[in-house]
């Protein structure tokens, strides 16, 4: 158990619970479905998309090389442009500027933007400590805001929500008229937005890229809420995870058609922010602007040279919307902020292979999401890579008698021993007439076939293997 | 020409479970005068350790494997899943072991799964097979991704006669066993599998064919607990039938 409330063994439960409740099965079935179906066509109408994927993987491969100098332009650049620079190491560390900057602007209220990076922290909570009240703006923050749940995806929150029960929320919480119609529930959240957006003297937002060259923080939408976030209140607090950098402004190009190519669709999302600075005379946008450059784990995947590769993404969602897994067992299941096989990288290096022991065995291996990932990252790989690691830090279990390592080591003694094999397997052959029926065994008790047995049938060994049969042939 | 000579690593699935998989392709390859042969010393190539996170083990097993083929041209196995394993997880695996390495590199360009061997190597499509029933093929994830081959299966199935072929709907996504997935997620591999198994159902085939023996023992065993009509076969039992 952790201080951030990671279960993952929950995943098991959780899991299974999504699966068996139909109408959540049914909404990330038909939402992933959709939202996969809408990439593929609009990748599929850019020639050489592919090619922008290497592009695009190769730049970022080689800003996470030089992170330490693009960090410090970009820094440069910043204050250069009148904002203000903040480094925080912690989760705990971006809590306590929040809050500062917040006090020290004598706000009561905030307004944010999507950020997964406020969701990885807990920054609601942690605002709510201090009396400050936080509004979601995004459509779907503002409903699990209201639900009081995580996000259930990392590009879509309230993927798993029905209109249905958005439709109760708002009953409940902001005493709504009850309706289904999609029109009217985004109109019942615009007016109760609207009005905070007047009275918060904060805006906070995450950032999906932030450009080194010129200090610019670059957010993309549909909602018009970030912009609004980000310029209508007297400061703009903008929270950036370490890996957002790219080099230049000419680089921005690539990497909005891959993120809003891959993760909604679109040729560009709605709005597209290019935030430099603080207002200039004669503009309008914020009078202050605080930029909180975020570790929180990011360097320790950083100092793994193979885990690394993982710094690259741009948070599309692709890879949870193709993945079978996740498709089945939903958000939620993965039991902290990020989710899907992305979630199951990020976890357990941000918060250590302990926490989350059992998120990069949750995988197929089907390779599904490396085959849609825009940057190319070869998920699958990582996730054997942090297999091996967890099973070099797996806790010793002194009560069972035989251990899943304890098994492999049996077998591979027996593997590299053709006559130990060729006689365990004579011997199985003997003694499994006592379970077989016409061919296939219907219960095993024994783990780790015992898993397998509970629904499905187990085949009988042949009667003679191959090596035998093979003198024959 | 010398006939290829062409060992086979047939797998311990197929060694136990499936041995009429290794039959057909010894039938296969012999019918297309290839010379044949089979060291009784192999097993396992690791994989299950490798991708249950336990390395030094798949080492350990992996390792013999390197020396078990040197006189071969070629090597060839019914599975997409063990060829990547030797392929593309082989060289991750000895990559700290410069002799073991460089082995690992000179038995990846030899090693071939089936469908792939008949169509980039020996460059054959038509096999004289005969199977007059309606089947639909399953790509099995280590083939299709790790390997690429998603065109071999279907051009030597495509020439079998008699043979009606249908795409099932979503015929790229996961059947759900996944190694060792299959048993530490057995809630979620299992309805994985259902979906295949209905996606195959609806095309109206009679038969689900791939070209990997986990994928078939897990969807069959589902199939059989759920006394469904669909049956299941390895890609090389149809394409040795006449």
């Amino acid at each position: 158990m952790s201080e951030t409330g990671v279960y993952s063994s929950e995943i098991h439960t959780s899991g299974a619970a999504t699966i068996a409740n139909p109408r959540l099965a049914e909404a990330y079935r038909s939402s992933t479905l959709r939202l996969f179906n809408h990439r593929l066509q609009a990748i599929g109408e850019v020639p050489g998309f592919e090619r922008l994927r290497e592009v695009g993987r190769e730049l970022k491969r080689h800003t996470i090389e030089n992170l330490d100098y693009y960090l410090s332009t970009f820094a440069d650049n910043v204050e250069r442009n009148g904002g203000r620079v903040h480094w925080a190491s912690t989760a705990a560390d971006v809590c306590r500027i929040v809050v500062e900057t917040v006090e020290a602007a004598a706000a009561q209220e905030v307004v944010k933007g999507k950020t997964m990076v406020g969701e990885e922290v807990e920054l609601n909570q942690a605002l709510e400590a201090v009396s400050i009240r936080a509004v979601e703006t995004d459509l779907g923050e503002f409903i699990i805001q209201l639900a009081g749940e995580r996000p259930a995806h990392i590009v879509a929150p309230a993927i798993h929500k029905t209109r249905k029960e958005v439709s109760d929320l708002f009953v409940e919480h902001i005493k709504s008229e009850r309706t289904l119609v999609p029109e009217e529930l985004t109109s019942i959240a615009r007016r109760a937005l609207r009005e905070m957006f007047q009275k918060a003297g904060v805006g906070l937002s995450g950032a999906n890229f932030a450009v080194a060259e010129t200090g610019t923080v670059v957010t993309v939408e549909n909602e018009g809420n970030i912009r609004m976030c980000t310029t209508v209140p007297r400061v703009h607090i903008a929270l950036v995870g370490i890996e957002k950098l790219i080099p230049r402004l000419s680089d921005l190009g690539i990497f909005l058609r891959l993120l809003s190519r891959s993760g909604t669709g679109q040729k560009l999302t709605t709005y597209t922010s290019l935030l430099t600075g603080t207002r200039r005379e004669g503009e309008d946008g914020p009078e202050e602007m605080h930029v909180i450059l975020v570790d929180n784990g990011r360097t320790k995947a950083l100092a793994d040279p193979k885990m690394r590769e993982m710094l690259y993404c741009i948070r599309c969602g692709a890879c949870l919307n193709t993945c079978p897994v996740y498709r089945k067992i939903g958000g939620h299941a993965y039991g902290w902020v990020y989710s899907g096989p992305i979630g199951a990288l990020v976890t357990p290096e941000f918060l250590g292979i302990g926490q989350a022991r059992e998120l990069p065995f949750a995988s197929s291996l089907c390779g599904a999401c490396r085959e849609v990932c825009p940057v190319n990252i070869n998920i699958p790989d990582l996730l054997l890579h942090l297999r091996a690691e967890a099973q070099e830090h797996a806790p010793q279990h002194s009560k069972s008698l035989v251990s899943e390592r304890g098994m492999f080591r049996l077998w591979a003694w027996a593997m590299t021993k053709p006559g130990v094999y060729a006689l365990g397997s004579r011997l199985a052959r003997w003694g499994q007439v006592l379970l077989a029926r016409q061919g296939w065994i219907r219960k095993i008790p024994a783990y780790p076939v015992s898993q397998w047995t509970k629904s499905r049938d187990f085949p009988v060994l042949a009667p003679q293997s191959f090596r035998e049969r093979w003198k024959k042939l | 020409m010398a006939k290829p000579r062409v060992a086979l690593f047939i797998t311990c699935l197929a060694d136990q479970f499936f041995p009429q998989v290794g039959e057909c392709v010894v039938k296969i390859l012999r019918r297309l005068d290839v010379e044949v042969t089979f060291n009784p010393e192999q097993t396992c190539c690791g994989q299950p350790a490798f991708n249950t996170g336990y390395r030094d083990e798949a080492r350990t097993v992996a390792r013999r494997v390197l020396d078990q083929f040197d006189d071969a041209d070629y090597v060839v196995a019914p599975s997409g899943s063990c060829t990547a394993m030797v392929r593309v997880f082989y060289p991750e695996l000895f990559a700290e072991d410069p002799a073991l390495l460089r082995k690992s590199q000179e038995l990846q360009k030899r090693f071939f799964e089936f469908s792939e061997f008949l169509i980039k190597v020996l460059k054959v499509e038509d096999l004289g097979a005969r199977f007059s029933h309606r089947v639909t093929y399953h790509d099995s994830c280590h083939l299709l991704r790790e390997l690429g081959v998603d065109e071999a299966p279907r051009k030597l199935l495509r020439k079998v006669q008699g043979i009606d072929l249908v795409e099932m709907n979503d015929h790229k996504l996961c059947c759900g066993f996944g190694g060792t997935f299959s048993v530490k997620f057995p809630e979620v591999s299992v309805p994985m599998g259902q979906d295949k198994i209905r996606a195959a159902t609806e095309t109206g085939a009679e038969y689900l064919v791939a070209a990997d023996g986990s994928c078939l023992m897990h969807l069959a065993g589902l199939i059989h607990r759920e006394g469904l009509p669909l049956k299941t076969l390895h890609l090389a039992e149809v394409l040795a039938q006449r």
